[in-house]
């Protein structure tokens, strides 16, 4: 009943976990039942191994948080050793995201993956504010066109392009996305924002800034889920402050094939089983058999 | 780990601003090793939005913590009653490594500072069961911060008091007191200190315990958002790279720090 396709990938439901929220799967073993996902998206990696921003990392803040943590990871060659073992077993599309210093960097790492069979397709960060690079991918129409381009080059895998919201038109970079032969777009990453302490004067983020997320970015999340599904043929996947399933239908009515389970994860280890519990339960009450037949319905 | 809905079994105001609360989770008591803590979920709407991280201070078929109120979440769970109902989710973290008992004659010295008493009760329970010799010391402000004195001595005759005020016990910073038992008891035995408590009591015990080559194991505290390793918010700065808080720790071999 809720089966979807994106790319190249079958999901048996539309419920994924967003990249970086969800470790690389193995954290949450005992949490959930793994094998009941849509897809898994793993935490970002990138070529070289980084060690991420200074303390402090995280702020609450109201109906959300701010993070900075800077991609930290162990690089891919820690990766394909450390981690594939562990998630070829789950039994669920793998969907692997990546981030580059430049074109090359996601280039080489696209190939790589290439290779392993357990690896249904890839997310391409290209939307992470707390890199210190001359900005993001993201912002810019033309080098998300050639990011996305030279990875599809390189890679027969699903290739899904995640948007920045901080930009002035999205729709726009989706399209640009979409031109370069992107599977799909999943949207949005984090607002780039700030907390301060008053005592000290001091930034509560050791990287001054990071990016906002959970329940207080919902509305224009969806917003913008909206915007861009209207005006590009490729699915695009939401993700924005889904804390239940209702906030996962109205991505899904905005226009979303499927959604992602970010921050929740942290307030709720086993919300994402709920929320595929849910989205059935919805569809069953308004007697909708289909999946499909909801998305977009809101115009 | 699970994550629990847990029944409140009692919630009661012990001191000053602190409040013990038992909570029905029998599997984390279970499971719960000293050391580890459990993430709370204090109200059941988005404020405070992420959940909070307590020691677990005492098992005994269901989980006890010990907490200050100190904000939103705590004074939300200062206003829980007997019967409500709170998610719970552990045992987490790395605790407390116990001695090796075929090590020479260990003895443990337990500091606590402040709310640092928390995890420490449940630890020096652990340790006398093994029979290990184990001495406490406790420190604080002033004389109503002093925590679990009446705890302490229930498992070991060797409990030691000092406010920074000096309106209980030795007159001064804990650490000085450390000194001072240094000096006054015996050094046959392999010593292992264990220590909660505000940083810059950890630094001062570390530096002390590092001195005399002492092996000590320090729980800190950072900012916490999942409590399961998955966002890494809580990064420690290590000798060998970045570990974290919720996962490798809360506590840490204070030699490997780099702090
Ligand atoms: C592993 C671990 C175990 C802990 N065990 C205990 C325990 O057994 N008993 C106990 O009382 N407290 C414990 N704490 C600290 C406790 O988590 C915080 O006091 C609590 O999160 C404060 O929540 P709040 O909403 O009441 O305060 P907030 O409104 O969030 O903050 C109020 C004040 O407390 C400070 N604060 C908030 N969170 C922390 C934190 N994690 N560490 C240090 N300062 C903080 C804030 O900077 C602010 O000044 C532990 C922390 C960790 C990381
Ligand atoms: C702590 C944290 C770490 C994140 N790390 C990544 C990451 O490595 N890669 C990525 O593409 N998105 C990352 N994100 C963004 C989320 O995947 C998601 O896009 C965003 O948080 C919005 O969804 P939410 O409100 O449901 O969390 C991270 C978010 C958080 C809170
Ligand atoms: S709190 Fe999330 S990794 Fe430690």
């Amino acid at each position: 009943m809720m089966k979807i396709k994106i790319g190249k990938i079958e999901l048996k439901n539309p419920v994924m976990v967003a990249s970086g929220t969800f470790g690389y799967a193995k954290e949450f073993e005992k949490l959930v039942n793994l094998k009941h996902l849509g897809a898994i998206i793993t935490k970002t990696i990138t070529l070289n191994p980084r060690q991420g921003n200074p303390m402090p990392r995280i702020c609450e803040t109201a109906s959300g948080m701010l993070n900075a943590i800077g991609l930290q990871n162990e690089g891919i060659d820690d990766f394909i050793k450390e981690k594939m073992p562990y998630l070829s077993k789950i039994g669920v599309p793998i969907i692997i995201s990546i981030s580059g210093n430049n074109i090359d960097e996601f280039f080489i790492l696209a190939r790589r993956l290439n290779k392993i069979k357990a690896i249904s397709g890839i997310e391409l960060n290209i939307s992470c504010p707390n890199i210190k690079c001359r900005g993001l991918v993201a912002q810019d129409k033309k080098e998300t066109y050639e990011v996305v381009k030279a990875v599809r080059k390189t890679t027969s895998k699903t290739v899904i392009t995640k948007l920045s919201p901080n930009v002035t038109d999205i729709t726009e970079i989706a399209k640009a996305a979409e031109d370069a032969g992107s599977d799909a777009v999943s949207l949005v990453n984090t607002f780039l924002g700030m907390a301060i302490d008053v005592e000290t004067g001091k930034s509560k983020l050791g990287n001054i800034t990071g990016g906002l997320s959970g329940p207080c970015i919902k509305p224009i999340a969806l917003r913008m889920v909206h915007e861009v599904s209207r005006n590009i043929d490729i699915p695009v996947i939401g993700m924005g402050g889904i804390m239940n399933a209702g906030d996962a239908i109205e991505f899904i009515l905005a226009g979303a094939t499927a959604i992602q389970v970010g921050t929740a994860n942290f307030i709720e280890p086993g919300v994402s089983g709920k929320i595929i519990k849910g989205i059935e339960a919805y569809l069953k009450k308004h007697k909708i058999k289909k999946f499909q037949d909801i998305i977009g319905r809101t115009t | 780990m699970k994550d629990i809905k847990a029944k409140i079994l009692s919630n009661k105001l012990v001191g000053r601003a602190y409040y013990k609360m038992a909570l029905g989770a029998p599997y984390i008591a279970r499971a719960a090793k000293p050391g580890q803590f459990v993430q709370i979920k204090c109200s059941d709407g988005l404020e405070p939005f992420l959940r909070r991280p307590f020691s677990i201070h005492r098992v005994n078929g269901s989980i006890e913590i010990l907490y200050e109120v100190v904000g939103k979440g705590t004074e939300i769970l200062a206003g829980k009653k007997q019967g409500d109902f709170v998610d719970v989710l552990g045992p987490l973290g790395t605790g407390f490594s116990l001695p090796l008992t075929s090590s020479l004659e260990p003895r443990a010295i337990i500091i606590a500072g402040g709310i640092g008493a928390a995890p420490l009760v449940y630890l020096a329970e652990e340790l006398t069961k093994k029979k290990i010799k184990t001495i406490v010391l406790i420190g604080a402000k002033t004389k109503d911060a002093i925590l679990c004195e009446k705890d302490f001595k229930k498992i070991t005759r060797e409990v030691y008091v000092s406010t920074d005020d000096g309106t209980y016990g030795c007159h001064g910073f804990v650490s000085r007191l450390f000194h001072n038992i240094l000096k006054t008891t015996e050094s046959r035995f392999e010593t292992i200190v264990y220590v909660c408590g505000p940083n810059g009591m950890l630094k001062c015990i570390a530096e002390i315990c590092a001195e005399r080559s002492f092996e000590c194991q320090v729980s800190l505290e950072e900012k916490m958002a999942c409590g399961t390793g998955a966002c890494l918010g809580c990064a420690v700065p290590t000798k060998s790279g970045n570990k974290l808080a919720c996962k490798d720790g809360p506590v840490f071999n204070a030699t490997s720090l780099s702090w």
